[in-house]
């Protein structure tokens, strides 16, 4: 079947099994590998993308159900050469260690301080707790989209 | 040793130990550049899927391929007998034990390996691996190491010639007579029967691997998720009799590790032969379901312990028995000598004069692994076991926990200590780091509020640990695995503009050893951390060592490189003498230059120096500014601290909630304070996922029953707890930058304080256990159990 | 782990799906938000022919006010309950149970009707409906013959049929949906004077209910319980409506002894497995200790004037 995905601003056509999960096309269609697969079973959301703004988990998602939606990954999240506010917060507050949970978390935390631009560490919590992470136990993630928003607050307000 | 503040000496720009320097690694994987197994791709890659047994013991009549064979796209079908032609259907572990690779006699657990499709597509590879048809003849499943070592349970290894029941081995340690006696003069003797239930590492990547095998040249580049490349390479040199040369393993990016990625595993052996046969790449990532139910399991000891204590609170023996239910292949990845790991180390924090630990593992249907999950092998069973029994020791004597912790710890002047099993502690200070973690937490308060909740219908527990661990194996005369001593190395290479890359044995899964290895560089040398450049992981490119693991790459691989660095400097000097025309002796080290004693004008820098190596040598000296270095420890690190867990759980549904946890660590001196900070939460959260909710279990056919994220629970952010950190520091007397290493010492210690707290929660109606992992359901049957209805 | 090959179809027009699902339902499986169904489908325990794709259909994803009821459309998600506003004044206990239904990311594709319609007994919004009596409304072709292969004979012409949540909920993962019907939307009536609550034991974010319990009362201008709703999950073979503990409440004035035993009632109705999530002995305990909590939940709810 041909679909056409719109991935990071740019728009990708391809033939495609209706049985291509999502997460596949993006990683190996696309070659964009920072979206990553860490279950079977929708439980740890390693493979979180935006759709239309969204977070939603990829694996559990086929490619075809896609066609003529934007998708943004991590590698969308830098533009025009500047890191967003995020990555700089997960930098900065050391918000990963293997990094494997980390494109989806920076996505989730993304998407969440365009909802709620000062969220409360519960809300913050309560945000990420459709992803898993095995290294930091958390503590420092939130503290970065903390961080984070206040800089999109601070930005926005500027 | 006394606890001791730590400042930095170097500048932030030179960024030496205690900075907390932002770690490089990030910079690829925020952008999502990181690069896993399972992003390479090579031309021409086929990939693999793999057919296992549903069945947990059963007798293989008969393997079908054909249909599998028939499907568009399948390149191959290999099998054990395929196998057996090249002498691989069985592989040894890393405990000396041999295991199937693919299975040709018998299953020997649910999920083994049986049978590997090879095709062009991933989809297509595990279509056709369902169509591998197997017939069985069914065999009385082992679930337990109970039920192994009764006389008439069926022989699970029955292709081991002397194998003739299923004890898989048998070891003891520490001085049976002295601990009798000890025994005998105790008043009373506190037991607790326990199981450390088992449990899986589960990265959030899985494992894998692309091997590229040239069959033209015999050359095999093997991407590979490995937390030991350099023994991994050796291994596959001795299994698929490849020779070492032509081996290069690369170990790139890992999303975790924790011990799962220390074995070496079947489907990686399959891979590397299915590539060699048909000359193509080929790429196997597991499932998450294979990865729960194949690979390295951890814990699942039996434990039985005895203090023996007199009236007034002293502890005078320790008696321990371990039952370890090992699965069908004995695979800890363990230094050989010592059979139950570190387990003995199981004395813990206290000062008595006699222990006797008897451990014997036993093999059933079940995975095989054992291996050290965040932990420096079984440390992390000991940690538990120990600390339970003291404070239900404290409370059959009536006194407070704490105090007679207090009242036995081994004193700070009592370092280095000889443990009567056999360990050398190497410093330590035990109560300040309780007394810490008491202030931090309001200790007396909490107490004193139990006594009001429970007025008011409510429950309060607070509950401690004050572990010990013992970590960076170890000394090559004690310590080896697969014979293969315990050292680790560091390559330094200062070049000529005064950059240097620093190549090592370990292996960062998320440790960050980009970041601080450069640090240690930075302050032996004065080389600003930001100007070296740090390799891991291609065992083309490094020097050889055991990997990461065990905690330690800062007590091993960190030893090698602050003394590389050292040798480096020393040569420094000889060149510094001749750039500044004076002699050795009058030259004095600043980070960063020599300089002439009394007369600091006269100095040249460690970048000038490093340019002269290469430009202006001294005449009588090699140039060039290199060096390798392989440390071999003097004895391991024993870090240590205290955690307190204080938990309100609800009298009528069981359920129960951490309010606060503290930790106070000490593991020595700090590379860098962010990174350990971000290790000890880690580790804080594996301790409360063991204690909570994540554990494997089996039902009596067999069958795993944590088969995938649904059943097997891994703790997400609302449930964890927010932690509190406070620290002290005791540097390692013989550790060159005084460092302990810290990877683990939170899942070791943290689980007996979750535990402990909510059984002293419930310790009022009687409760002196509750198995982990703590549901509610168990926290619930507890009080039932224990209140009268 | 990866799906089995199938047919894909995304039909633009409720009319063209109907027809597809007259033509060959019986091998169609419907997906809206597939957070069920692809994770059977990659494990293998679903292998459809054919995937119909609903959510190119537009005007189906409505959460609104429709003569005397809340409705909820077939593509809305779990997010959506979450967030609309018309939930947080119209249904207390829809607005408590949508932030326990899996987890937030989850939330965003997964829809209610879906998780009717796959009927899992441990999933939460079957139990939420059973105890606010809602109805599903179910649409087929006009005009042709539909057989149901579970009930012997039964057939209708197609069109559009309203069904109470007790018959749609026939058994677990079966439902008396034709496989030629569409689930277009789930209604609940609206209530002047009323509150509701659910209550969920899990061990994480994401799991199952190891219990469930969802209630709903109205009061009276007499302060006397008018109307009564108790269902629980997890704890039967399928999803629970405990009738006898709601006539139990009806026409009495609210009180603890009242909702304890209701609690006993629930308690008595329930029949639990043991299991890695807890002891059959525990779960009943935990429907009896929920179901009181939820209803003095309910009442606070109901006496604080939210409706």
């Amino acid at each position: 079947m041909n679909i056409t995905v719109t991935v990071n601003g740019t728009a990708h056509t391809a033939d495609v099994e209706p049985r291509l999960l999502l997460v596949d096309f993006i990683r190996t269609n696309l070659g964009l590998t920072g979206t990553h697969i860490g279950c079977d079973t929708t439980s740890c959301g390693v493979c979180t993308v935006l759709i239309d703004g969204t977070p939603v988990k990829t694996c559990t998602m086929f490619a075809v159900q896609a066609n003529g939606r934007s998708v943004t990954t991590v590698e969308g999240l830098k533009q025009n050469g500047e890191l967003s506010a995020i990555q700089q917060a997960f930098r900065e507050h050391h918000g990963l260690q293997c990094g494997f949970c980390t494109p989806a978390m920076m996505l989730v935390g993304t998407a969440l301080i365009e909802e709620n631009p000062d969220p409360t560490e519960d809300d913050i919590r309560w945000a990420i707790s459709g992803n898993l992470c095995r290294c930091t136990g958390y503590m420092n993630i939130v503290k970065s989209i903390e961080a984070a928003a206040e800089t999109t607050r601070e930005g926005a307000s500027s | 040793m006394t606890t001791t503040e730590h400042k930095p000496h170097t500048s932030p720009e030179i960024g030496g130990l205690g900075h907390s320097r932002r770690r490089v690694e990030d910079a690829r994987f925020i952008e999502g550049r990181g690069n896993y197994v399972d992003d390479i791709t090579l031309p021409g890659m086929l990939h693999m899927a793999i057919h296992r047994s549903p069945l947990a013991h059963a007798r293989i009549i008969s393997i079908d391929t054909s249909a599998a064979e028939a499907v568009d796209g399948v390149v191959a079908v290999v099998t054990g007998e395929l196998l057996a032609g090249y002498n691989l259907a069985w592989m040894p572990t890393l405990s000396g034990d041999t295991q199937a690779v693919l299975a040709t006699d018998k299953v020997r657990f649910q999920g083994q390996e049986i049978a590997a499709v090879i095709a062009t597509d991933r989809y297509v590879a595990q279509d056709a691996a369902r169509l591998v048809e197997v017939e069985y003849e069914d065999l009385e499943p082992i679930v337990n190491p109970q039920r192994a070592l009764e006389e008439d349970a069926v022989l699970i290894r029955d292709d081991k010639e002397d194998q003739t029941s299923n004890l898989c081995f048998e070891w003891e340690s520490g001085d049976k007579t002295a601990t009798d006696e000890a025994f005998a003069k105790a008043d009373k003797i506190v037991s607790l029967e326990t199981h450390y239930p088992r449990s899986h590492p589960a990265p959030l990547e899985t494992c894998g691997i692309v091997a590229d095998v040239d069959s033209a040249t015999g050359q095999a580049t093997l991407y590979m998720t490995s937390q030991a490349p350099h023994a991994h390479r050796t291994v596959f040199a001795l299994v698929a009799g490849l020779a070492e040369q032509n081996i290069r393993i690369v170990s790139p990016d890992l999303g975790g590790g924790f011990g799962n990625k220390v074995p070496v595993y079947p489907g990686y052996v399959v891979a590397t032969a299915a590539s060699l046969v048909i000359g193509q790449p080929v790429k196997w990532v597991e499932t998450r379901t294979e990865n729960l139910i194949s690979t390295g399991f951890a814990r699942d000891y039996y434990m039985k312990g005895e203090l023996a204590v007199t009236n007034d609170g002293k502890i005078l023996g320790l008696k321990v028995d371990m039952l370890a239910d090992e699965g069908a292949f004995y695979a800890d990845a363990q230094p050989s000598k010592f059979r139950a790991g570190l387990f003995h180390i199981v004395t813990g924090s206290y000062d008595y004069p006699a222990a006797y630990v008897t451990t014997r593992g036993a093999y059933t249907n079940k995975a095989p692994g054992g291996v050290a999950y965040r932990c420096s092998f079984r440390v992390t069973e000991a940690s538990y076991l120990i600390e339970r029994l003291v404070q239900n020791a404290a409370y059959e004597l009536g006194l407070d926990p704490a105090e007679f912790r207090s009242s036995n710890f081994i004193q700070a002047d009592q370092f280095p200590y000889h443990s009567p099993t056999g360990f050398v502690y190497d410093s330590g200070d035990y109560e300040t780091a309780m007394r810490k973690a008491m202030d931090m937490v309001g200790y007396a308060d909490i107490q004193a509020e139990k006594e009001q909740a429970r007025k008011e219908g409510r429950l309060v527990g607070i509950g401690m640990a004050s572990f010990t661990e013992v970590v960076g194996a170890g000394h090559g005369e004690d310590y080896d695995i697969i014979g293969l001593k315990m050292f680790d190395s560091a390559e330094l290479r200062v070049h000529p503009t005064g950059k240097a890359i620093l190549k090592l044995g370990v292996k960062s899964q998320g440790q960050g050893h980009e970041t601080t290895f450069a640090q240690i560089v930075a302050e032996e040398l004065g080389i600003p951390a930001g100007d070296v450049k740090v390799v891991e992981g291609d065992t083309d490119n490094t020097p050889y060592g055991l990997g990461t693991y065990a905690s330690r790459s800062t007590p091993v691989a960190g030893a090698a490189t602050a003394v590389i660095s050292r040798k480096l400097r020393e040569k420094a000097k000889k060149i510094a003498a001749h750039l500044l025309e004076a002699s050795e002796e009058d030259l004095e080290w600043e980070t960063g230059k020599f300089f002439v004693a009394g007369d600091p004008e006269s100095s040249v820098s460690i970048q000038d120096i490093a340019f002269a190596a290469y430009t202006n040598p001294p005449p009588d000296l090699e140039a060039g500014l290199e060096g390798v270095h392989y440390y071999d420890p003097p004895n391991m690190t024993y870090p240590f601290g205290t955690y307190i867990v204080v938990v309100d759980v609800d009298p009528e549904s069981g359920q129960w909630k951490v309010r606060r946890m503290i930790a106070v660590d000490d593991c020595g001196v700090k590379i860098n304070p962010m990174i350990v900070e971000g290790q000890i939460q880690g580790g804080l959260t594996e301790g409360f996922a063991m204690s909570s909710m994540q554990h494997i279990t089996f039902d009596e056919t067999g069958n795993c029953l944590g088969s995938n994220f649904m059943d097997y629970l891994v703790p997400t952010a609302w449930e964890t707890p927010r932690f509190e950190l406070g620290e002290t520091v005791t540097p390692s007397p013989h550790h060159p930058i005084g460092a302990k290493g810290v990877g683990e010492s939170a899942t070791v210690g943290s689980p007996a304080a979750y535990v402990n707290a909510v059984v002293d929660a419930l310790q009022h109606m009687g409760v002196t256990n509750i198995e982990m992992p703590m549901s509610a359901d168990r926290v619930w049957h507890a009080m039932q159990e224990n209140s009268g209805g | 782990m990866y799906p089995s090959k199938f047919d894909y179809l995304a039909p633009e027009t409720l009319e063209e799906a109907l027809a597809v699902l007259a033509e060959r339902g019986d091998e169609v499986k419907i997906l809206a938000g597939g957070q069920s169904l692809i994770p059977m489908m990659k494990l293998r325990f679903a292998e459809p022919a054919t995937l119909l794709d609903i959510n190119r259909i537009p005007g189906l994803d409505a959460i609104d006010i429709q003569n005397g009821h809340v409705r909820v459309q077939a593509l809305a998600r779990h997010a959506d309950v979450v967030r609309s506003a018309v939930i947080k004044e119209e249904n207390d206990l829809m607005a408590g149970a949508a932030p326990w239904i899996a987890d937030p990311i989850v939330r965003n594709l997964g829809t209610v009707c879906g998780s009717l319609a796959h009927h899992d007994p441990e999933g939460d919004w079957a139990s939420v409906m059973l105890a606010l009596d809602a109805e599903v409304v179910a649409v087929s072709k006009e005009g042709v013959t539909h057989f149901h292969p579970g009930a012997d004979g039964t057939q209708h012409t197609g069109g559009t049929r309203v069904i109470s949540i007790q018959d749609f909920l026939v058994d677990m993962f079966t439902t008396s949906l034709y496989p030629t019907e569409l689930l277009t939307e789930v209604r609940v009536p609206r209530y002047e004077r009323g509150g509701g609550n659910y209550q969920k034991l899990e061990r994480k974010v994401g799991d199952y209910a190891t219990v469930g319990v969802a209630t709903h009362i109205e009061l009276g201008d007499d302060d006397r319980i008018t109307k009564a709703g108790i269902a629980l999950t997890s704890v039967y073979a399928h999803n629970l409506k405990v009738t006898d503990a709601e006539t139990a409440l009806v026409g009495q004035a609210p009180s603890d002894e009242l909702f304890a035993e209701a609690g006993r009632i629930a308690s008595a109705a329930c029949d639990p497995a043991s299991d890695t999530r807890g002891s059959a002995e525990y779960k009943r305990h935990i429907v009896g200790l929920f179901t009181e909590r939820s209803l003095a939940e309910s009442l606070k709810i109901a006496q604080g004037g939210q409706s």
